[in-house]
């Protein structure tokens, strides 16, 4: 990257951003120094002192568990219909030409622009009228919405990529079209399909708009979160939980990126 | 249309044929129609492609060329009409159901897949042992001089490599016919050329049928054994590239295949004695002074020279005759500068060609008038 004649960044550019990066960075800093911190309201800086005890107390909180466990489990199952859904959705829109293609994709990637309070208002006023009472599976509707999305722009993006004529070229080379499926389509979206499906994961799972209308008595872990926030001595406890959330979409969102980067090797010929 | 291919034999021996298609037949297509919508893309084809023949398919673009080689690959099924392949009828059948492989215009390798994964592709879905696939793949990749790559990656590759890989990964298959869909489109001139060499040797090394797709007429004339100009989705001329250059069966293909002249009407009754259209290759015609003698069995004509293009081992005159009409004339630089030339534009000239070398032609659009949808019945 930095050949000989690459220019070098300035001093103010550098201050530039590093002011950024640490505007970005600084607050997670805060969380995760402060989930230590032996003080239970009023933070100081420095900490006073540093404990594990605000880990038990949130451990040991059952109620923390129960959305701990419904996050996940929303964000599981969304994330599968959204593969399932996305993956079908991006097929048809790349390789069908019906009446109506652009229009179905742009309908298919609106509900990501739209603010989330308006797919919540709408949702909640159908669900509604539908006679649903809210609960999981509302909440998974909810979030089915804007999963599907993730998924199906990755996978469309990664069709763009290839040659339209692999498939084919496969049946041409005397593959059916479970073959073709196995050996072609597959290992050329596996990854596309993996890193929507992370990244719907990690939307899904700190999801709160949507999730505030959808959800009726249940709590998510975002919607837990926010919950405690009002209580006055339990402060740490919620850096515990938000470090907790950092760890469960951190981790997996970098997966996503090293899986949707070009290998060193693919772009050498263009 | 087909003519050229069957006028040997009679009516009966021609429908006995069509019954049981005999031996020596690659490819056939019986009346083949195919409709996207409103457009006709192929309008009533009849051909024979015979075996182990290089057969180009000559047109320009939307002529129906490309959707004819789709139909034989199965990408495609017509609308009306039968395709058969050695002898059997596969119109109904899927590509992947056909003995036929593809060389594809952008190549369409897998890109996930190594050189010799992509070869070896189409022996592994239909379960050929490996030891066996093995050798093959070897020796594919062989003939086509890429047996050191065999573990890059297409994107490793130059565009000359690529091509040789997919068409390795065709031939490993040994198909009845090999399909190419303007393979060196992408390539330039040089390589190009060197690749028409190569292509034509390797076809006949292997004595396959290799069907090829272009639209550049000087591949068609310096590759092939046979070939067949298509425009509006009908076959003009079927023949062999002397054939078709020399005896060009319509005004289309006299245009199209080479440089021509096409006269009619008042110009050519001055000219030739008769207003049927005929054409006159440019290479055909002398340029001379305006009081040069004219032998009987000579044509003439007289006119001015509008422009000068410098070709350097030619030059191109257009003559613009008196009273009316405009000849293009083709002069061997034998003793001429490019000043010599570029000198002669404006004068009077007088054009001297041997009367044998007219041809008479159909017009091309009199074939226009039976494109009606309704026409014909499969």
């Amino acid at each position: 990257m930095s050949g000989a004649g690459a220019r070098r960044a300035g001093v103010g550019l550098k201050l530039a951003s590093a002011l950024v990066f640490g505007f970005l960075y600084f607050p997670l800093l805060v969380i995760v120094l402060y989930a230590f911190t032996t003080q239970s309201s009023a933070f100081t800086f420095p900490p006073p002192g540093f404990t594990t005890r605000w880990f038990s107390v949130a451990f040991a909180d059952e109620d923390m568990w129960r959305a701990v466990r419904l996050s996940l489990l929303v964000a599981g199952l969304s994330t599968g219909v959204a593969i399932v859904l996305g993956g079908l959705l991006a097929g048809a829109v790349y390789r069908a030409r019906f009446p109506g293609r652009e229009a179905v994709a742009f309908i298919v990637v609106l509900p990501i622009a739209l603010p989330g309070i308006v797919t919540g208002i709408a949702l909640r006023s159908t669900l509604s009228l539908a006679g649903a009472s809210f609960g999981f599976w509302t909440i998974v509707i909810g979030h089915v919405t804007f999963c599907i999305v993730i998924v199906y722009n990755n996978v469309v993006a990664r069709l763009r990529r290839l040659s339209p004529n692999i498939v084919e070229a496969s049946a041409d080379l005397g593959a059916s079209g479970l073959q073709t499926f196995r050996y072609v389509l597959l290992p050329n979206l596996a990854t596309a399909i993996l890193a929507g499906a992370i990244l719907s994961f990690a939307l899904s799972f700190d999801e709160i708009i949507v999730t505030t209308f959808t959800a009726g008595q249940q709590q998510t872990l975002p919607i837990y979160i926010f919950s405690i926030l009002f209580r006055p001595r339990a402060k740490p406890v919620t850096n515990v939980v938000a470090l907790l959330a950092i760890a469960i979409t951190f981790f997996p969102i970098m997966l996503a990126q090293i899986l949707t980067r070009e290998r060193a090797g693919g772009t050498a010929g263009r | 249309m087909g003519g050229g291919v069957t006028s040997t034999q009679t009516p009966t021996e021609r429908s006995a044929a069509r019954i049981e298609t005999g031996p020596g037949v690659a490819v056939r297509f019986e009346g083949v129609v195919k409709r996207f919508g409103d457009v006709v893309a192929v309008d009533g084809v009849d051909l024979e492609v015979r075996e182990g023949e290089f057969f180009s398919m000559l047109g320009p673009s939307g002529s129906g060329k490309t959707t004819c080689l789709r139909l034989i690959a199965g990408f495609e099924a017509p609308t009306e009409g039968r395709v058969f392949l050695d002898g059997r009828d596969v119109t109904d059948l899927a590509p992947y159901e056909r003995d036929v492989n593809t060389v594809f215009q952008d190549y369409a390798l897998f890109p996930h897949m190594t050189v010799e994964e992509n070869v070896e592709y189409g022996l592994k879905v239909k379960k050929v042992p490996k030891a066996e696939r093995h050798r093959r793949v070897v020796e594919a990749l062989e003939m086509v001089r890429l047996a050191d790559l065999g573990d890059r990656k297409p994107s490793q590759l130059s565009g000359g490599q690529r091509q040789r890989v997919a068409l390795a990964r065709a031939l490993v298959n040994r198909p009845k016919v090999l399909l190419l869909d303007e393979p060196l489109g992408a390539l330039d001139l040089k390589l190009r050329q060197a690749m028409q060499i190569e292509l034509k040797q390797i076809q006949q090394a292997v004595g396959l049928t290799f069907i090829y797709v272009t639209h550049d007429q000087e591949e068609a004339l310096t590759m092939s054994d046979r070939l067949a100009v298509f425009n509006h989705g009908k076959v003009e001329q079927v023949g062999t590239p002397a054939e078709v250059y020399e005896r060009p069966a319509t005004a289309f293909v006299a245009g199209f295949v080479g440089t021509s002249n096409v006269l009619e009407g008042e110009v050519a009754e001055r000219i030739a004695g008769s207003p049927a259209p005929f054409t006159i290759r440019p290479e055909k015609i002398h340029l001379a002074e305006l009081d040069a003698p004219v032998r009987p069995d000579e044509c003439t004509a007289t006119g001015h020279v509008r422009e000068v293009v410098y070709i350097g081992a030619l030059t191109k005159y257009i003559v613009s005759l008196d009273g009316g009409g405009e000849l293009v004339v083709f002069q061997q630089n034998l003793t001429t500068s490019s000043m010599e030339a570029l000198q002669v534009r404006g004068r009077p000239v007088r054009l001297v060609w041997n009367r044998g070398n007219n041809r008479p032609v159909e017009r091309a659009q009199g074939s226009e008038g039976s494109e009606d949808p309704e026409e014909g019945d499969a």
